[in-house]
């Protein structure tokens, strides 16, 4: 995006095409963080009210309450901006912020579609993964300064609760990569092309476990209910968030929606296609006419809109699948917690680890085989041709030059 | 400060210097912030803020693995045991740690020791005072590409073997290969992919039995700190029995 940018403008200024790409990204992801903030924020109401068998919003912007957010917002960002007096001043404003920054950071080598992403990583899923261990840290600063016992509490809760639940969340997100060779989200999703048979999650039926165990530890790593404990507000009144209100509550709030959107989105990736729909409407056009279609600018940019219409469908199932969670189950207990994670998550990913590592290497077919398929060594990382396509762009260039100068010379 | 407005006008800045420059700058403000701060909790923020800076110029010099690992293994996990060490050994809520001028003197002297021997080290290695990799890639693509030009003009056409060449100068002129990853996993596993072909070469061996070593050492650690744990809690458990 950048290059293209900076092709625009003349040579010596293309690091200002460099800067409107950057801000271009930087506007589109806070905007996914917000956005979905917004739309989840209201789900989640309307979802945990039919769960308890109420409406939910009815009368905030129409008939399915669907301004509520805003309505929020807007009260919100009115309410007083309050400081005890034994906080430390200066951490005490950081803290939010720490927290927004980190979840925000992780969605730069996020992709949404085939190459449309705004850090092209090859170790993607390795920065995401450090990143998203990042985030507990505004947590813990927020319960340090607040000066108070509950927040304290709150952040102690979740400093034990996301270190252990990272082990387990490591190893999860291992088997995928193993699988496909690769660290690069892009190259991961693209290699799950195809019908949905080709998804990672039937590659085998140890896989099929991974993917449950990824996602409750996905839960507790973003801090859901039933594993809360951070904010369990029968024992805490709001664990870290106690002492907060206004703007910086609603950072921390954004943050932890945002993680969400970011825990199913990777999921989305990691285990169903990514980007590729049930069914290959798009990939099997451009392989069947692959000097028409396959070629085509605005072919492979619709083909791409309808990937990222694919995966935040995915990524809403997800979100919406831990709501259901959050309104479905009581809380859990401090020792259940960290029990779970280290009696039952870690044992069974570790099996199930070294089952798909047999699986894979003894080639036994399963469900992915059951339609051909593109091979998946086949797809490798972007980078690989880089150099061949700077190569081809030369190329032309000069045939170009020759083909005006040689122009000039008849005339 | 006319000097650096005329160079934006004319836009002959590097960028990446700028940026490099800014980074180093938070990396080192925040260490010295570290030092002189008395707020332990303050110093723990500061130093997260000092280690993700340095994690920035490593991904700024394009290895962008090692950033990562900076990002996981130091900012992530020391960091958070740091914080648990503090928060569980503190007595009360907001301890402040005075330094004494004595131990000032001898954190000076030993810290200036250090920074005087990296200094001097730096400055021996000739390829670092002043690189020219970058102006002797740009030229050696632009003759290539003015040769590939003439043959065109003759009425040659590029071969293969050509077409490579010119792929192998772009990317030296561009990036590098900022995301060769891989590598550094095979050489971990015993195979040195940069080093040359033939299995009687030196250096070909890759770092393995290191690598084994300290897999070795953190499982021993690992397990020694298991034992200890249990052992305690067996022994509260007889007392009072």
């Amino acid at each position: 995006m950048g290059e293209y940018f900076a092709g625009w403008l003349p040579s010596g200024w293309d690091f200002l095409g460099y800067t409107l790409a950057a801000f271009v990204q930087a506007f589109l992801l806070v905007n996914v963080i917000a956005l979905g903030a917004f739309v989840f924020i209201w789900a989640e109401r309307k979802v945990s009210g039919r769960i308890q068998d109420r409406l939910g919003p009815t009368r905030t912007g129409g008939a399915f309450g669907w301004l509520q957010s805003l309505a929020d917002g807007i009260k919100l960002l009115s309410k007083e901006d309050l400081m005890p007096k034994d906080a430390d001043p200066i951490l005490f404003r950081i803290a939010p912020y720490v927290s927004f920054a980190a979840s925000f950071a992780a969605f730069m080598a996020l992709p949404f579609a085939s190459g449309w992403v705004a850090l092209p990583l090859n170790i993607g899923l390795f920065f995401l993964i450090a990143v998203l261990g990042l985030e507990v840290f505004g947590v813990i600063l927020a319960g340090y300064s607040s000066g108070s016992k509950w927040s304290l509490f709150g952040a102690m809760r979740q400093a034990a609760q996301v270190v252990s639940y990272e082990v387990p969340l490591g190893i999860c997100v291992v088997v995928p990569l193993m699988i496909c060779g690769t660290m690069d989200l892009v190259a991961i999703g693209d290699q799950q092309r195809g019908w949905f048979t080709n998804w990672l999650i039937f590659h085998d039926p140890f896989i099929f476990v991974v993917f449950w165990v990824y996602f409750t530890c996905a839960v507790a790593s973003v801090n859901r209910a039933p594993f809360d404990l951070a904010e369990a507000e029968s024992e805490l009144v709001a664990g870290f968030l106690t002492e907060y209100s206004g703007m910086r509550w609603s950072l921390f709030f954004m943050a932890e929606y945002g993680s969400m959107i970011l825990v199913s989105i990777l999921a989305a990736i990691l285990f169903f296609g990514g980007w590729n729909g049930p069914i290959p409407v798009f990939s099997s056009m451009m392989d069947a006419y692959p000097n028409y279609f396959g070629n085509c600018w605005w072919f492979t940019t619709f083909a791409n809109v309808a990937g990222v219409l694919n995966i935040l469908i995915k990524a809403s199932v997800g979100v919406i699948a831990m709501m259901w969670i959050r309104w479905t189950f009581p809380r859990l207990r401090v020792d259940q917690v960290i029990t779970m994670c280290l009696k039952y998550c870690v044992p069974i990913a570790a099996v199930c680890l070294l089952g798909v590592m047999f699986w894979t290497a003894l080639g036994v077919p399963f469900l992915n085989d059951l339609v051909p398929a593109q091979d998946r060594s086949l797809v490798r990382e972007e980078w690989l041709d880089e150099g061949d396509r700077r190569a081809d762009r030369r190329i032309e260039m000069i045939e170009q030059k020759i083909a005006t100068s040689q122009e000039g010379g008849v005339e | 400060m006319i000097g650096l407005l005329a160079a934006a006008t004319e836009a002959s800045i590097n960028w990446h210097t700028v940026i490099f420059y800014v980074t180093a700058l938070v990396a080192c403000g925040f260490a010295v912030l570290v030092a002189t701060t008395n707020n332990i909790v303050r110093m723990a923020f500061a130093l997260i803020v000092c280690l993700a800076a340095a994690s920035g110029l490593l991904f700024l010099a394009g290895a962008y693995f090692v950033g990562a690992m900076q990002l996981m293994i130091y900012v992530g996990g020391t960091v958070v045991l740091l914080i648990f060490g503090v928060m569980l050994t503190a007595q009360k809520a907001f301890i402040t740690m005075q330094t004494k001028g004595g131990d000032w003197i001898l954190g000076l002297l030993v810290g200036g020791t250090l920074l005087a021997i990296l200094v001097q080290l730096a400055f021996l290695v000739p390829q670092w005072q002043s690189s020219d990799y970058q102006a002797k890639a740009d030229m050696n693509l632009a003759t290539y590409v003015d040769k590939l030009e003439q043959q065109l003009t003759e009425g040659q056409e590029i071969t293969q073997p050509q077409r490579d060449e010119l792929a192998r100068l772009e990317i030296l002129a561009t990036d590098g290969m900022p995301q060769r990853t891989g590598e550094i996993g095979l050489a971990l596993v015993g195979v040195r992919a940069d080093q040359g072909t033939r299995p009687d070469e030196k250096g070909l061996a890759g770092y393995l039995l290191p690598f084994e070593i300290v897999s070795i050492h953190l499982l021993v650690v690992l397990v020694g700190a298991a034992f200890l744990a249990r052992a305690k809690r067996h022994h509260a458990g007889g007392a009072t029995r």
